[in-house]
């Protein structure tokens, strides 16, 4: 167990500096950083004077070895476009991110295995059909065509929602701010996390009833029903916990594909959160601040994939190791 | 004549197609006696394994029981309702089914598998329960089974895990247990004491069996009376050594024929010409017909039913009808 926690961890640094490589790469393919920094009349000494100071003119790994010794101590540099250090931005609209895609990813998940069990147990009621009808719907239309109806429908038409914003936040301590203590906050979230909850609820409930259906024919189900165990026993005890096997996995890389793709989200709903403010650095071409986005969310992901094969051993026990009995 | 433990009448069980209604159990009938053993005998498709799942109710849809009824000790148990014959499975018939890697659920301990079965049919306590489990799979033969009985499925080998899967038919004390091809899946060498284990306990406990297999060799050794199925029809019924020694219906003696024995040479063994129709496609008269070297005008014409040949046989053959016609 122990080893493989060491392992996983040894890859997942490997990743991370893989995708630190992309991001550091981001800075050499956008152009000359000089020119956009000193004045048209600066000469050609001083620019060459400034790029000796700022280490450009070092070997490519000595600057990666640079750029990587200070994103580990978490400094990504200064903000082209802001002048303020990348890290303390990314910081301030973390939580806005993070809240929006815990609550969006704990209804898809909830409403998915609901809906997707309910479908599987009674594969031909109208409910059902009803249900995988309107599915196809979450599935094929794009994100912010939703956003955008819901704000049509909830905020112009019936006015019950706002349609931008966070609304009012309160503060917790140094850099975390919640919309979550006041009702307005709460209102705002709304809109929001169905937008951005709607594709992965879907796709979790279709992966959760296929599964299930599948479950649902393997001989340890039908050997569980002919030794008379109850309905509800063989539905939610033996088949829905082998459904969930492959559905944790599902699961984890899209509550990490939730934080990523919020950037359509909340560009729709001018949500204050790092989507939004990679968003405006692509336009400004802010690389720093690009190239700390695209770190984040890998590093998110890493650590989303860790606890996803830690719930692995949980839930699984073929997986665990170490108890090795003499096989007859 | 004692009532029979359980009796089959006329049982038609069909699939309806997209072309059309399938017969794959036609006019099926037989007793079991309280502490028999019947063996159940025919080729893949014959029906063998529909019947079992007839008789405990385990028919898949669109599949159903189209005709005829089945009566444990006198009570009729093919129009239960759902919920009567739930409380009927495990606890008056227990069920062995023919793969044991894939009949128990593998996310579960045997303990667990084995204690909720007996909970679910038995007022016990659970410590009870437990007591009851690791008896029982001492009696089925597991070496060490109060540390073992801890244990997932996957520590267990298929030999003895199809001694846990007939510990799990038999833990609520059914008088019935289907045993649906209960060594197929095993090695040779670990058949016979699969059966012997199956034979002794419920020789113990008074159970009947109903022993459902292609192996003419386990049906000598183990059955009492044996029942040929043929294209969904009973063929032939009879006590074990008469019907092994001296066949009667031809497609019986074809497959004892087929059989190659030590005690005489053999320059080639029997075969049956052709193969067994499918259902869709089952001749007018005997179903054995096209493939029959006795086959004379009526057994295109009329379908035999099952005659009493003294000493508690039957064979549905128009070659013992004394009243027909005599043939040749």
């Amino acid at each position: 167990m122990l080893a493989f926690i060491i392992r996983r961890l040894f890859q997942s640094v490997i990743v991370m500096l893989a995708v630190a490589l992309v991001s550091f790469s981001l800075f050499r393919f956008v152009g000359d950083p000089i020119v956009s920094m000193v004045g048209q009349e600066a000469t050609l000494a001083e620019r060459e004077a400034l790029r000796e100071a700022l280490g450009l003119n070092d070997p490519f790994v000595v600057q990666f070895w640079n750029f990587i010794a200070r994103a580990v101590q978490g400094d990504f540099g200064i903000s082209y476009r802001l002048q303020q250090p990348v890290m303390e931005l990314i910081l301030s609209r973390l939580p806005a991110t993070l809240e929006l895609a815990l609550i969006s990813g704990f209804f898809a998940f909830v409403l998915g295995v609901g809906f997707g069990v309910y479908t599987a147990l009674r594969r031909r009621g109208w409910l059902s059909n009803a249900i995988m009808t309107a599915s196809l719907i979450g599935v094929s239309l794009p994100t912010f065509l939703i956003g955008v109806l819901l704000i049509w429908v909830f905020a112009v038409e019936l006015q019950w929602l706002p349609s931008f914003g966070r609304g009012e936040t309160v503060r917790l301590n140094d850099w975390w701010t919640t919309g979550f203590l006041t009702p307005s906050g709460r209102a705002s979230l709304v809109l929001p996390a169905i937008t951005l909850g709607l594709y992965q609820m879907t796709l979790i409930m279709r992966l959760v009833r296929a599964e299930m259906l599948e479950v649902l024919r393997t001989d340890y189900i039908k050997f569980a029903r002919a030794r008379g165990l109850t309905n509800r026993a063989v539905h939610f005890g033996h088949a829905l916990k082998n459904t969930m096997v492959p559905v944790i996995t599902i699961t984890g890389l899209q509550l990490g594909s939730i934080i990523a793709f919020a950037i359509i989200t909340e560009t729709v709903f001018q949500w204050p959160g790092v989507g939004a403010l990679f968003i405006r650095s692509v336009q400004a071409v802010d690389v720093p601040v690009m190239a700390a986005y695209l770190m984040l969310i890998a590093l998110i992901f890493v650590i989303i994939n860790l606890i996803v094969d830690l719930l692995y051993y949980v839930v699984d026990p073929r997986l665990r190791v170490g108890r090795a009995h003499m096989r007859h | 004549m004692p009532e029979p433990l359980l009796s089959v009448r006329d049982l038609v069980v069909e699939f309806p197609t997209r072309r059309g209604v399938l017969r794959a159990i036609d006019k099926v009938s037989f007793d079991i006696a309280e502490g028999e053993v019947l063996g159940m005998v025919g080729e893949s498709g014959a029906g063998k394994s529909i019947t079992g799942a007839a008789i405990i109710g385990l028919i898949e849809p669109p599949g159903r029981i189209a005709g005829g009824e089945i009566r444990l000790k006198g009570e009729r148990i093919d129009s239960l309702s759902p919920e009567t014959m739930r409380r009927v499975r495990g606890r008056r018939i227990g069920m062995v089914f023919q793969d044991p890697l894939t009949s128990l659920n593998p996310l579960y301990t045997v303990a667990q598998q084995l204690i909720e079965t007996i909970r679910t049919h038995l007022d016990v306590s659970d410590k009870e329960a437990r007591a009851r489990a690791v008896a029982l799979l001492d009696r089925v033969g597991i070496p060490a089974a109060a540390r073992r009985i801890d244990d997932y499925p996957h520590h267990f080998s298929g030999g003895m895990r199809q001694r846990v899967v007939i510990a799990l038919a038999l833990c609520a004390e059914p008088e019935l247990v289907i045993a649906d091809e209960p060594t197929t899946a095993l090695d040779v060498s670990v058949q016979a004491q699969i059966i012997d284990v199956l034979k002794e306990i419920c020789a113990e406990r008074g159970a009947s069996v109903m022993l459902i297999t292609h192996d003419m060799g386990v049906i000598a050794e183990t059955a009492d009376r044996v029942a040929v199925l043929y294209a969904g029809r009973l063929a032939e019924i009879g006590p074990v050594r008469d019907v092994i020694q001296a066949a009667e219906h031809p497609y019986t003696q074809g497959l004892m024929g087929s059989i190659p024995t030590l005690a005489q040479e053999h320059d080639r063994l029997v075969q049956i010409p052709g193969s067994m129709p499918r259902l869709n496609a089952i001749p007018p008269g005997c179903a054995f017909n096209p493939r029959c070297e006795q086959a004379f005008e009526r057994c295109f014409r009329d379908r035999p039913e099952p005659l009493p040949r003294g000493g508690g046989r039957q064979v549905a053959c128009w070659l013992y009808d004394r009243a027909g016609v005599a043939h040749g």
